[in-house]
């Protein structure tokens, strides 16, 4: 038990009177990677968002690193090293990608460390290194990605929150981004993916929940999972 | 903008331009006085100016937050100092006790709307700035009975000139055979603060703050990702930029000696965003470029348009005044238009329109 990063317990969100989360259990281990799937308005992205402190959740539902971290503000999750990838990316458009990567590194003031964790982004993302000085707007929907990952690892991480990096990506730009996401789990960074693309979330993940209608409805193995006819039927659209 | 880099590259040169800009902005108060003491007067009246657009620059240009009731706190700034050194409670504290207490009083009201305004953006903060604004000044105007505390809208006359010792900063003086007028000294006052508020400027632009700011004005929910505490942060932009307003707005009732609500009216607040916007949003040499220019060309037009009507058509036919807004509004226009970053763009700025420019 000692080990658990992240524990929800008995989660509750909602908010303008629709309960969008009902009363879910969850737990990340440390060094795990695990995925959040479901269909479109099932959840998962306000889950996150309560996680982050971006939503009001229920009394003592969130646990991280061993402590309750319901009502802790946004900012101060990233100090205890929590940081989130959010949905739709958010780079900052104007900034360049190295304004963009230091950026990333506010919280610390470790410079000669930051220098080196940016040169080692650019290693995992040599895309992002040709345009270093370029402002992120004018780069590509994948691209933009992998800054906003790159810029969350900035902060050194010890868990990562990414909320649907597959969005509206090409293929294979997509599959980029998971041997990535991989790559970063292998470093020890415990990773919680929300994703829709139940297959390819499963097939990186360790373990995985399925998400409907604001509760968890299945749970185990990601390889289990994959197996198993009703994900298949309702995720991977077979019949 | 060929020479701004230009500079950079030549560190010798840049010196060069840094030691001829001195010794024009050393001489500059004698040679206004040959033409009228007027021109000092008006000079002055422009570093105050730079003050206020390099506050307002912290707050719209920084962290991106549209004010449009700025001068309220420049209004704050100077009844501190005329309520503390004037007849009107027979106050007569020294001004460098006034001016952290104005700076300090600004500041509060500076948290004083940002705190209620910390979830809006754009129109609406701008709304609410602008009423805020207003508010401030109707106050001033009406805050004469039951009891006098402002004398409402007929201001607030004999205030002291700043003091340092013997030294009067407002009489005129002989000194080593130059006649120091009150206007040239508060010049070199003007100027020497002003030196250390564009060195502010500077540090804070580059500051982890500056970079906090920047962030927000970009993204506030992937700046709070960043672990930057975007609600103080906010506090800090509105704070740090009304205590500006307030040693400027001290200096001002110490410079003029007399103050009422009507300097401190809407348009004031436009004429600072103005500045901050023509010469350059985000760019403190900029901001300062357009603060001087729209300080002094209407001052200049005022002088040369009604002797041009007279000499063309024996008549004057226009008001300067009405020509003033005539050429100030075209001139917005045009630079919307032409180079919508400002004269002098922030780097950030020039980069916003070259994709612009790409994407089209």
């Amino acid at each position: 038990m000692s080990t658990t990063l992240l524990e929800l317990r008995q989660l509750h969100v909602s908010y303008g009177g629709i309960k969008a989360v009902r009363g879910i259990d969850l737990h990340v281990e440390k060094g795990e990677l695990v995925c959040l799937i479901g269909a479109n308005g099932a959840g998962k992205s306000t889950t996150l968002k309560a996680i982050c402190g971006l939503v009001p959740a229920s009394k003592d539902s969130i646990h991280y690193a061993g402590r309750c971290i319901v009502g802790v503000a946004s900012f101060q999750l990233v100090r205890q090293g929590l940081a989130m990838v959010p949905e739709g990316r958010g780079v900052f458009g104007q900034l360049t990608i190295e304004e963009n990567l230091a950026m990333g590194a506010y919280v610390r003031s470790d410079s000669a460390k930051i220098r080196s964790d940016i040169e080692r982004v650019f290693t995992l993302f040599p895309r992002l290194k040709e345009r270093r000085r370029q402002a992120a707007g004018t780069l590509s929907g994948g691209e933009q990605q992998m800054l906003a990952i790159g810029r969350a690892l900035l902060s050194r991480p010890t868990m990562l929150l990414l909320d649907e990096p597959s969005m509206g990506l090409a293929p294979i730009m997509v599959k980029k981004i998971f041997d990535t996401i991989r790559a970063i789990a292998a470093e020890g960074v415990t990773i919680l993916l929300i994703e829709q693309n139940a297959k390819l979330a499963l097939e990186t993940a360790n373990r995985g929940y399925v998400m409907e209608s604001g509760e968890i409805t299945l749970q185990g193995e990601a390889k289990t999972l994959l197996d198993d006819p009703k994900v298949r039927q309702a995720y991977l659209g077979e019949g | 903008m060929n020479t701004a880099m230009g500079l950079k590259r030549h560190p010798a040169t840049k010196w060069g331009a840094i030691a001829v800009i001195a010794l024009v902005l050393l001489v500059l108060p004698f040679a206004l006085a040959t033409i009228g003491t007027a021109w000092v007067r008006i000079t002055n009246l422009a570093i105050l100016f730079v003050f206020l657009s390099l506050g307002l620059n912290i707050v719209v240009g920084f962290a991106g937050l549209l004010d449009l009731g700025y001068i309220a706190f420049y209004a704050v700034g100077a009844y501190v100092y005329a309520l503390l050194a004037s007849p009107q409670f027979g106050l007569h504290l020294p001004f460098w006790a006034i001016l952290p207490i104005g700076a300090a009083v600004a500041c509060l009201f500076g948290v004083l709307l940002g705190a209620p305004t910390l979830k809006l953006r754009g129109d609406y903060l701008a709304i609410v700035t602008l009423g805020f604004g207003e508010i401030i000044r109707i106050f001033l105007n009406n805050l004469y009975q039951p009891i006098n505390i402002t004398n409402g809208p007929q201001g607030i006359a004999t205030i002291d000139p700043f003091r340092i010792g013997n030294l009067d900063l407002s009489r005129d003086q002989l000194f080593m055979g130059l006649n120091w007028t009150g206007p040239v000294k508060y010049y070199y006052m003007l100027l020497l603060v002003l030196l250390a508020v564009i060195v502010i400027n500077i540090r804070l632009q580059n500051s982890r703050i500056g970079r906090a700011w920047e962030a927000i004005r970009e993204d506030e929910i992937a700046a709070r990702a960043m672990g930057i505490n975007t609600r103080n942060m906010k506090l800090l932009a509105f704070a740090m930029g009304a205590s500006f307003a307030g040693i400027a707005g001290g200096m001002f009732s110490a410079i003029q000696g007399f103050i009422s609500p009507e300097s401190f009216v809407l348009v004031e607040s436009i004429m600072v965003l103005s500045m901050v916007v023509l010469g350059g949003m985000g760019n403190i040499f900029g901001v300062i470029l357009g603060a001087v220019l729209l300080s002094f060309v209407p001052e200049i037009l005022r002088y040369t348009v009604q002797p041009a009507q007279q000499a063309l058509f024996g008549r004057m036919i226009i008001e300067p005044e009405v020509i003033r807004m005539l050429l100030f509004g075209l001139a917005l226009v045009l630079m919307m238009l032409y180079r919508p970053a400002g004269i002098l763009p922030s780097a950030v700025r020039k980069r916003e329109l070259a994709k612009r420019d790409n994407g089209t």
